[in-house]
């Protein structure tokens, strides 16, 4: 079977299966539809969670950006699951226990205020629509590549898929969708990665390969690659920083406050029985997350070695990288580097016309290295390769079977249009439970509840799939935003609701709006006020990253802070907080008699 | 009732700590701070540092979830708040 229809047949298969579930799994109810009726099993849970959890980001993008960064990479690993110990620990079972549908329901309560009930719908809006826009644009993308149809096509036939499931399902068919699509992600994930850690050092568990002499030298993986790196003239690949290390400490720091943070990552929390549960589901979702996030890293310098040992002869055999016949000719190079070739993930420039390709970092400062590349009549870079290639096209590199790429294609979707539901499932039940049925239209009935809920669902749907066929050119930088919000004003209130019994409501929406402005500000200094180019300010500051070196991805974790301290001041001197709030705060302390998730008052 | 919802809390602050700890150590302080130091130690072809870093903190926060809700369920069993 050629590779084309192998492609269209596996992903058919998984998405013939997604929508059975989807039939199967009709949501009756509004807790059905909001929390899928509160009775999922703890793994299944943490299942669906992981699921939700990686994105298009984790999947396609997250090796090829450790690749590129080496040891700083890290940032993403450990800040996007060190989150988890926050989240299992400060917030997910307390929220449980509390017992209702939404995140914004929580801010209601505790601090009896519409006023800070808006103000977490607005952070919850915006953070999850510019998350989506990644995921729409990464379905696009995957479609565009993998089965030959136009960017738009694939958006459309995506949206279409998770319209069949959330708006049927709500909650409880996007639970279920997401524990088969954790199923594909995973297996299509670490199966290439099995491959080429066998082919590379003989050991076919990924995470213990990494760690192994790699094979036909006497020389660990590692070692080599820092070899290669360096004779390349790229910063060595064990060591390398993303700028300085309290830049690296504090990225990691607002990844992890931010994942705890995420609306829709917490409200997966809301559908197990019991607060035991909640505990233990944080666990098991890291698990299923640990097993991507684990290999990555391989797969990560496993790809960046292959891709410089196909382009540079020499890396493999350890001779001369600067001979000539060293580097490959553009005429020989592979049929795999012709087909991404097409989508413009890898680009050849021929600088100095000598028909050979040249990858190496003509941005290096050591004159050592540069005189070498002059001699050698090297006049520049001439491949430049799209991180996203790194996991893409990496069963193709390995030379693995046809059905490995199909499963990658089925996979990369897998986990865009799972994570896209468990945002669409955010922003509908925001705006049909927070925003009417709790504010605007009080007597909506159950019924009215539930139609209002599809209908926002189909609204969000329809809206993202708009965004992600047109998107905005800053989409790229809006994670930033996303995860700063989610850091700088989300996670310290929910946090201070819990711990703090006297935290009032001028204090919370203070601090928030207080932690909400300074990320903004400092994200818009560097890319523009609402992302509009030539708005930039940054250089009335001292140039860029002026805050102590500090990059906007890392100031979510400053802005935590500024939200925290903010919170205490306002709060000392504004009224303290009624009786019965404290009391409330008490009894979300402990787990006896939480019953499950009602969206009742 | 007060005095023991009292220091059941302060026992949950108490284990919440602890793990924090850990939690800390082990990424910001091996895998940040520390990691140039550690890197001299091999773990096979690991240089110490970066194992923590990209793999170790990993495997760390997951056992520290497990252990937390272990601990948590004992605490909720010796103070009688536990879900019946």
């Amino acid at each position: 079977m050629s590779l084309q229809a192998t492609i269209y047949l596996v992903v058919g298969l998984t998405f013939a299966l997604y929508i059975g579930i989807a039939f199967w799994a009709r949501a009756g109810s509004t807790k059905e539809f909001y929390v899928a009726g509160g009775g999922v099993h703890p793994i299944a849970n943490g299942m669906a969670t992981g699921a939700d959890w990686m994105s298009a980001a984790s999947f396609i993008s997250m090796a090829g950006m450790i690749g590129y960064m080496g040891y700083g990479g890290a940032l993403f690993l450990m800040g996007w699951t060190g989150g988890y110990v926050l989240l299992a620990m400060l917030l997910a079972p307390y929220l449980r226990k509390f017992g209702k549908f939404t995140v914004p329901d929580f801010f209601k309560a505790r601090f009896y205020s519409d006023t800070a009930t808006i103000v977490a719908v607005i952070c919850l809006l915006v953070a999850s629509t510019t998350y989506i826009i990644g995921q729409m644009t990464g379905v696009g993308v995957a479609f565009s590549r993998f089965l030959g149809v136009s960017n738009n096509v694939g958006v459309v036939v995506g949206m279409a898929i998770v319209f069949v499931y959330a708006v049927f399902g709500g909650m409880k068919g996007i639970t279920y969708t997401q524990v088969a699509q954790y199923w594909v992600l995973i297996v299509a994930y670490t199966i290439p990665a099995i491959f080429i850690s066998f082919q590379l050092t003989g050991n076919p568990i990924p995470q213990l390969g990494l760690g192994s002499i790699f094979s036909g030298s006497d020389m660990h993986m590692l070692e080599k690659l820092d070899h290669i790196v360096n004779d390349l003239g790229f910063g060595e690949y064990t060591t390398a920083l993303p700028g300085n290390k309290l830049n690296m400490f504090m990225a990691t720091a607002s990844l992890m406050i931010g994942t705890a943070g995420l609306p829709h990552v917490i409200i997966r929390f809301f559908t197990v029985p019991k607060v035991k549960d909640a505990r233990s589901s944080a666990g098991w979702a890291l698990v299923f997350i640990a097993i991507l996030y684990t290999t990555a890293p391989a797969v990560a310098a496993m790809a960046r070695l292959n891709l410089h040992s196909t382009i540079n002869t020499a890396v493999q055999s350890g001779g001369d990288v600067f001979a000539e016949e060293a580097s490959i000719q553009y005429d020989n190079r592979p049929e795999w580097f012709k087909r991404w070739e097409v989508t413009g993930l890898l680009k050849f420039e021929d600088k100095n016309a000598d028909g050979r390709i040249q990858y190496y970092n003509d941005k290096s400062k050591d004159p050592e290295f540069l005189a070498k590349t002059g001699k050698a009549g090297w006049q520049g870079n001439e491949l430049s390769v799209n991180n996203d290639i790194i996991v893409l096209a990496n069963p193709e590199i390995a030379r693995l079977p046809n059905w490995v790429i199909a499963l990658v294609a089925a996979g990369g979707l897998a986990a865009a249009l799972s994570t896209a539901a468990g945002l669409l499932l955010a922003i509908s039940s925001a705006i049909s439970h927070d925003l009417l049925k709790n504010m605007f239209m009080k007597d909506l009935t159950e019924k009215g509840e539930l139609m209002a809920g599809r209908i926002a669902m189909a609204a969000a749907i329809v809206g993202s799939g708009y965004l992600g066929m047109n998107p905005p050119d800053f989409a790229a930088g809006t994670v930033a935003l996303a995860f700063g919000l989610a850091a700088s004003s989300l996670f310290p209130a929910l946090m201070m609701g819990i711990f703090s019994k006297t935290m009032n409501k001028q204090g919370a929406i203070a601090g928030m709006l207080a932690g909400l402005f300074a990320t903004m500000f400092y994200v818009f200094a560097h890319t523009g006020i609402f992302y509009i180019k030539g708005t930039e300010f940054y250089q009335f500051f001292g140039g860029k990253d002026f805050f102590f070196g500090i990059s906007p991805n890392g100031f979510g974790a400053v802005g935590a802070v500024i939200n925290f301290a903010v919170a205490f001041a306002v709060k000392n001197m504004t009224a303290p907080v009624p009786s019965h709030i404290a009391e409330m705060v008490e009894n979300v302390r402990i787990p006896r008699g939480a019953g499950e998730a009602t969206g009742g008052h | 009732m007060e005095k023991s919802h009292e220091l059941y809390w302060k026992k949950v602050l108490g284990l919440i700590r602890n793990v924090l700890i850990v939690w800390f150590l082990c990424s910001y302080g091996a895998g940040i701070m520390f990691a140039s130091a550690l890197d001299k130690i091999k773990l096979g072809g690991y240089p110490l540092g970066f194992w923590f870093a990209q793999q170790g903190s990993i495997y760390i926060f997951v056992a520290l979830i497990f252990i937390y809700a272990k601990l948590m369920g004992k605490i909720d069993e010796e103070f009688d708040v536990e879900e019946k």
